[in-house]
């Protein structure tokens, strides 16, 4: 009897070693069992079945295609990857559109998919009549247009951007069912080019008592937030381009405060002024939303980091697996301190653990992709992912946060914001049937 | 546990450092503005007071323009309305408690400035400073956080004591001027 490639790459598995419980294999497996392994994944989506069928031309093979767009867009069979909207008729309330991370691969987040949070809309903002004012404790205020910032020299870098909100569901005293999209969908990451504020600063001229800057958009609530001058000073960015191309209308458009690892609402869109300053604003976001109550009623102020966190997007709710054998465990990890330093993966609720690879490169204050080969015995199982920043900080456990944070008394709506800055473990678990539930483990 | 997020740091400021050599004389393409040019941007109130235009306004004064221009979301004295209510709130108890201007808002001057920011929420930018002391001076009347006949101005809204002004932890003190 030959031997088929799949009892090849049976073969080949069942030498491969197991790493952790339930099935983790060493996460250069699939180099090591090179192609024929990979031939035996079982997809998330693919129902394994023999290919009992003779290849023959498809219709689209045999006619011209149509003509090339002047600006393209994704096929239409993957019109189902889209955002999902708490708001979608712009009623007085803030809109949500929340990134699909679990139809997604990679590393950044494509523009029409990037997370997007509206307290009134997105201004239609006419980029030759936006301006930029620097003033305040400087020597000299000064007002930019897009076409003079458009001339400086400029910088280009991967960033994630994540609201303090994101992840919000996982304070629910139980675990609520819904997709990662729903639980951790108010991130992204991008690449973005602009301008160095410092150089900007340096040019107004930074008067000696300043310590702050409160920055401030032209969108309809005029957002304002402010921002420590050593941030300002460190790695921030007017951004001006989002994956190569003008920034999207709903991020900022055309140019937004980016301020790499820190709090997505500082990150101020339609950026208009800079005000420089001895004392912050205090203003509506930093005083009331984003303050963050603590067990007991003290509440966090200044929470700017948005500190190391990992997810698993494959598999997750939603993503069923078909059937027990090979699958990619893959997920998002990043910090707001650094690079990730290393993820670690678990099948089995925490009790071992298998170290993923990182796709590479690996960014600082960026996304980083890691990967980690399972062979699902098509029993229960509980996977979690956790992560480590180069600064040395550990993703925590969810019971570690919750002493920490507190949990709600109510489990509340998947859309409401019982607290932020939720960056501990999340747990999915595998049923019987292969569907992937939210769980506390 | 900082030793290599310094490094990272470090290396960073050379960079940045030989870049700024690169272009030592930086393209200076912004224009000078005088602060009257700035005058209808110049909006931030800051909690020393500092910003806070001319003008004052009335707790009656605003109950009338509250009437007009607000109660149509934030309910007829400033509850029971679609939008967030503006007035009481039970104490913070839980993580998910209902923050309010009266359980919560640590300075006075916030109210002064996300009104002129950013309500009435279908018109931004439509009041006066007038009728903004006057809103502010309605609502902190409504909370009980002032007197029914107490003006509100540049000098007097500072000085408002908020009840959980004292309520904060600085998340990150290090990083905090
Ligand atoms: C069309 C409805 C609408 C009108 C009219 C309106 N608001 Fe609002 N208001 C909102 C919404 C929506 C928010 C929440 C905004 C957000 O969180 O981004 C809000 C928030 C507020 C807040 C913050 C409340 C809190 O504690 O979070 C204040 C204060 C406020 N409005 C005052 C006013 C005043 C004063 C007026 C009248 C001049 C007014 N609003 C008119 C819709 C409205």
């Amino acid at each position: 009897m030959t031997m088929t490639p799949s009892d090849r790459a049976e073969r080949e598995l069942k030498n491969l070693e197991a790493v952790a419980g339930n099935g983790l294999l060493h996460r250069r497996a699939f180099l090591r069992g090179g192609a024929a392994l990979a031939g035996a994944m079982t997809g998330y989506t693919l129902v394994p079945s023999a290919f009992g069928q003779q290849l023959a031309d498809d219709a689209w093979s045999l006619v011209p295609g149509v003509p090339v767009p002047d600006y393209g867009t994704r096929s239409r069979f993957e019109n189902n990857v889209v955002r999902t909207l708490t708001n979608p008729k712009g009623e007085p309330r803030t809109q949500h559109a929340r990134t699909p991370h679990h139809l997604l691969n990679g590393t950044f987040t494509p523009n029409g998919l990037h997370f997007v949070i509206s307290h009134a809309g997105d201004p239609d903002i006419d980029p030759d009549k936006h301006r930029l004012v620097i003033h305040g404790l400087v020597k000299q205020p000064l007002v930019f247009t897009l076409d003079a910032l458009a001339r400086y020299p400029m910088v280009s870098r991967m960033a994630f951007v994540e609201c303090g909100g994101n992840s919000a569901p996982l304070f629910s005293l139980e675990p609520i069912q819904a997709s990662v999209q729903a639980l951790h969908g108010l991130v992204s990451c991008a690449e973005w080019t602009g301008v160095p504020l410092s150089t900007l600063l340096d040019e107004a001229g930074i008067d000696p008592k300043a310590k702050w800057i409160v920055a401030e958009g032209g969108d309809p609530p005029h957002l304002s937030r402010s921002v420590p001058l050593a941030k300002a000073m460190d790695d921030a960015m007017i951004a001006l381009y989002q994956n190569g191309e003008r920034i999207m209308p709903g991020n900022g458009y055309p140019m937004r405060l980016l301020l790499p690892g820190w709090e997505g609402n500082m990150n101020t869109k339609f950026l208009r002024r800079i005000q420089v300053t001895d004392q912050p604003g205090m203003t509506f976001y930093e005083a009331r939303t984003y303050a963050p109550v603590l067990p007991g009623g003290k509440a966090y102020r200044f929470y700017f980091i948005q500190e190391v966190k990992s997810f698993i997007t494959h598999p997750s709710p939603g993503l069923a697996l078909k059937g027990p054998g090979f699958y990619e465990i893959s997920g998002l990890a990043y910090s707001g301190d650094g690079r990730i330093a290393k993820v670690m993966v678990s099948a089995d609720g925490g009790k071992s653990w298998a170290q993923a690879a990182l796709q590479q490169p690996v960014l600082n204050k960026a996304f980083t992709r890691f990967r980690v080969p399972w062979r699902w015995d098509g029993g229960p199982a509980v996977l979690q992912s956790r992560a480590w920043d180069e600064a040395g900080y550990e993703q925590p456990t969810r019971a570690q946060l919750v002493a920490a944070r507190g949990e709600t008394t109510r489990v509340p709506a998947v859309t409401g914001f019982p607290s932020q800055h939720y960056n501990a473990i999340t747990s999915w678990s595998i049923e019987r049937g292969g569907e992937v539930k939210h769980v506390y483990a | 546990m900082y030793t290599r997020s310094l490094l990272g740091f470090a290396v960073t400021l050379t960079l940045a450092l030989s870049a700024r050599v690169a272009f030592a004389q930086t393209p200076n393409l912004g224009k000078p503005i005088s602060p009257a040019d700035i005058a209808a941007w110049d909006i931030n109130v800051l909690p020393d007071g500092s910003g806070l235009p001319p003008g004052s306004g009335t707790p009656a004064d605003g109950a009338r323009i509250y009437a007009a221009k607000c109660s149509a979301c934030h309910g007829p004295e400033g509850k029971g309305g679609v939008n967030g209510r503006l007035v009481g709130g039970d104490p913070i108890k839980t993580i998910e408690a209902e923050k309010t201007i009266a359980n919560f808002w640590p300075f006075a001057t916030t109210l002064f400035d996300y009104i002129r920011r950013a309500m009435p929420w279908p018109k931004p930018r439509s009041l006066t400073n007038e009728e903004v002391y006057a809103l502010t001076a309605y609502i902190l009347s409504l909370n009980k956080l002032i007197g029914e006949n107490d003006t509100m101005n540049a000098q007097t809204l500072p000085k408002v004591r908020m009840p959980n002004r004292d309520g904060f932890i600085v998340r990150f003190p290090d990083r905090t001027p």
